[in-house]
């Protein structure tokens, strides 16, 4: 136990299952949960979609909202449930020194203006021209910034009044733990006392399909849980719409302000394996080792996507240590891109803090943890296309 | 030892290798006697049409290969140069970097070109959600796919530098430039590795970039001359001009730099950030987050004010940034700031978005190096308002050990640079 350890004393969660920290351990620790989703709306494809959101309850301003695409007030708002529960959201001083790292994506264009030209290049020549026509009249001018990656981090500064320095990480999976790892590193080694980090997925738009769909990566046949997803029913992914959001400072900063403390991120590993080569699985064993986990029996929470390669890699990296009682929560959730290793390391946290596991989200291929307290946990996002990340979470 | 370490016992960050491409020509010694020459790089848009545009011309880098493949390959190849340049001239090998890589780059989209021919092998019948994703699936086209994703341009940057480990794509608007270095140094000072590639690159000045600054009343509608459209701190100015670059810079703890016998270009001596909560485009009128971000910079560096020389500024010629960017210089140096040179390389250059913080620090260091101030150029109606020694449109020998460098971006970020010639 250090002074400088860096602990977790805020977790902001949305999802298809609801809406914070208590809700998630609510649902997910009794057996049997239930994926909420909607296979109709994008059929082939199915999607966790969001909960029912009272915006006004976290962007208070409607002017604000009307500022942001779906994304970015997704974000916005689980930054602020973060916030209310790391008790931070009326502390002036406390959040105008935060450090904020944002792993986003973006690109949420407007579907009509796109598909009027799509038709409408269809019987012309001059496309280019066409562009330059439909774009400077129909393109909303306010639309670029409420689409725009960094301007997340942007709104959250705005509305929340984050304001010590604002970083947006872009890379998918890869950009989630960057920014969880490159906080704790700064916590850590005292660059950064207390810093919001997190990541938000909005699914409910073609286009974010249209991202995995170029590479084949989703799956096009009725729900089943990740480890279930054959190969002939498409690329296995599920998205879901969603987000996760941590407040990270020193055990020493979190004391001296009497905050509650969930859990202590004791490791982060993270890599980028060169998947044409074949061997995903010994890279991702070699980042568990990088772990140093502890020799028991231990609860992992995975972010694994459900895409054949990438999960079946992961699956067995895991079950040749042995020792997991493996929980993939993207059966239940949807996979949340950039969101992913943020919400991981938060179920992780959640599980230390209530001292329980969670049951199996897939009897079939999950198996129990074995008694005993859980005061550690794995928490890992091997990213569908590239890049991967662990971490090893420990009681405070 | 002890000169291997700063004011805070951190290790001193060196720059040992440099990389630019823009407008003006590929490689250090192109762009430098372009922009001692006081030349424009701005020209005409011939890439794409220009109807019903407002604005019709760009600093777009249209020399390259890929010029007119898209902005992800472009954007590659403009970070690909300018990091061969860097790691080469640092004495470093191009193939075996051994260094963590950060990338400022803009966010990516699927670009027009290819959305549209996915579209011309759509099944009509379908649903309109569903045609572009049935026949995207269909054709399974990997360079469409690569191109959709965020990580995929550091990714393939790893495999070319053989840079270690998980590589971070960052975006801070227009200041992304700047953090990707900050992140480096960064990394050095936590003292996790000795050597770190920050990149910054931008080829995204496609139509509908250029629509969406225009639609925000953020361009030079100046189209007549096109070399003498971007003039900051003019009476005159009325937007940025939309630009292309890239620039690498090879960041190393002076210890690995002195061990190894590199050239020190000079010394990153301190970096300041603070974000701005006011409005999604507009800074704060007291200007608070950008003066914060100034001191803090200089602060970071172990410096007083009095010990900056000369501010290479964000300087984008848009009516809003020039006047804030004045007021927020003039607090922190107060009536010596009158007495300061500051200039704007995008006078010349045209704002290169997320490659501008990364080419404004080369050209910083550049400007130590040489003892030569790069001039603001068409300057020639000044601003009453910002009584500044803008080092009016001819080039000035100085000597200079220090440069506060600015970037400041849409989403409130501010971010600062404080480079030196010396380590001390």
């Amino acid at each position: 136990m250090s002074a400088r350890d860096v602990v977790i004393t805020g977790i902001g969660l949305v999802s298809s299952l609801g809406e914070g920290a208590e809700r998630h351990w609510e649902v997910l620790r009794a057996p049997g949960a239930k994926p909420v989703y909607d296979a109709d709306i994008f059929h082939p494809y199915t999607i966790h979609p969001l909960p029912e959101i009272e915006w006004g309850q976290q962007i208070a301003k409607r002017g604000d909202q009307r500022q942001m695409e779906t994304w970015q007030r997704l974000g916005t708002y689980t930054a602020g449930v973060a916030l209310g529960d790391a008790g931070a959201k009326d502390d002036e001083q406390l959040l105008a020194t935060m450090d904020m790292i944002v792993a986003a994506g973006g690109g949420e264009r407007d579907v009509n203006v796109d598909q009027a030209i799509l038709d409408a290049a269809l019987s012309r020549n001059d496309r280019d021209v066409l562009l330059n026509e439909k774009l400077t009249t129909e393109l909303r001018p306010t639309l670029f910034l409420a689409q725009l990656s960094n301007l997340l981090a942007g709104n959250i500064s705005i509305v929340h009044k984050v304001t010590g320095s604002s970083r947006t990480f872009m890379g998918e999976e890869g950009a989630g733990v960057s920014a969880i790892e490159t906080a704790v590193a700064r916590i850590r080694s005292g660059q950064s006392s207390h810093v919001l980090v997190g990541g938000a997925f909005q699914t409910e738009h073609p286009d974010m399909l249209l991202a995995y769909e170029l590479g084949g990566f989703l799956h096009r046949k009725r729900w089943k849980s990740i480890w279930k997803r054959a190969a002939n029913d498409g690329g296995g992914v599920i998205t879901g719409s969603g987000a996760a959001f941590l407040v990270l400072e020193t055990r020493e900063h979190a004391e001296a302000r009497g905050a509650r403390i969930y859990a202590v991120i004791e490791r982060v590993a993270s890599g980028r394996s060169k998947r044409a080569d074949g061997n995903l699985s010994d890279a991702i064993s070699g980042l568990v080792r990088a772990l140093d986990l502890p020799e028991d029996q231990l609860l992992a929470i995975s972010g694994a996507s459900g895409a054949h390669v990438a999960t079946g890699a992961e699956r067995s990296a895991l079950a040749s240590a042995g020792k997991f009682a493996v929980r993939g929560f993207s059966s239940l959730t949807g996979h949340m891109k950039e969101a992913q290793f943020p919400f991981a390391i938060a179920l992780a946290a959640l599980a230390i803090h209530n001292n329980a596991p969670y049951p199996p989200f897939d009897a079939e291929n999950e198996s129990e943890l074995n008694g005993g307290p859980v005061d550690a946990a794995l928490a890992t996002a091997i990213g569908y296309s590239r890049f991967e990340g662990a971490a090893l979470v420990v009681k405070a | 030892m002890s000169s291997n370490t700063d004011h805070l016992g951190r290790p001193i960050v060196a720059i040992t290798g440099i990389g630019l491409v823009t407008s003006l020509g590929q490689g250090i010694k192109d762009n430098w006697a372009a922009l001692t020459a006081g030349r424009s790089g701005i020209h005409p848009i011939t890439r794409f049409p220009t109807d019903h545009l407002s604005t019709t011309i760009s600093g777009t880098v249209d020399f390259l290969a890929s010029s007119n493949k898209g902005a992800s390959a472009l954007t590659y190849e403009l970070a690909e140069l300018a990091a061969r340049e860097a790691v080469s001239g640092a004495s470093l090998n191009v193939n075996d970097f051994a260094g963590p890589l950060f990338l400022a780059s803009p966010p990516i989209e699927l670009d027009w070109h290819e959305r549209l021919s996915l579209y011309d092998t759509a099944d009509l019948t379908q649903p309109v959600y569903e045609r572009l994703l049935a026949a995207a699936r269909e054709h399974m086209r990997s360079d469409t796919f690569e191109a959709s994703q965020f990580g995929s341009i550091a990714d393939r940057l790893s495999d070319r530098f053989g840079a270690r480990g998980l590589p971070i794509t960052l975006s801070t608007a227009c200041a992304s430039g700047a953090t990707a270095i900050q992140l480096g140094v960064e990394a050095i000072q936590r003292g996790e590795t000795s050597r770190a590639l920050a990149i910054g690159a931008d080829g995204s000045a496609t139509a509908e970039a250029l629509i969406r600054f225009s639609l925000l009343s953020a361009l030079s509608t100046q189209n007549e001359n096109p070399e003498k459209a971007s003039k900051p701190f003019s009476k005159d100015r009325d937007g940025f001009v939309l630009a292309e670059g890239g620039a690498a810079l090879v960041l190393e703890s002076l210890e690995s730099a002195k061990a190894r016998g590199a050239k020190v270009l000079g010394i990153l001596k301190g970096c300041g950030e603070k974000a701005d909560d006011f409005h999604r485009t507009r800074s704060k009128p007291d200007g608070s987050p950008a003066i914060a971000a100034v001191r803090a910079a200089i602060a970071d560096a172990g410096l007083h004010e009095d010990e900056i020389d000369y501010v290479n500024a964000h300087g984008t010629s848009t009516p809003e940034n020039d006047k804030m960017e004045h007021l927020s210089l003039s607090t922190v140096f107060g009536e010596r700031i009158k007495q300061m040179p500051i200039s704007s390389n995008k006078s010349m250059i045209g704002h290169t978005l997320s490659a501008a913080g990364a080419v404004e620090a080369v050209v910083s260091v550049l400007t130590m190096q040489h003892g030569v101030i790069p001039p603001t150029i068409n300057y020639d109606v000044p601003d009453p308002a910002i009584e500044l020694d803008v080092v009016p449109n001819v080039k000035r020998d100085a000597s200079v050990s220090s440069v506060l460098s600015n970037s400041f971006g849409f989403g409130g970020q501010n971010a600062c640079l404080v480079m030196t010639r010396e380590p001390v």
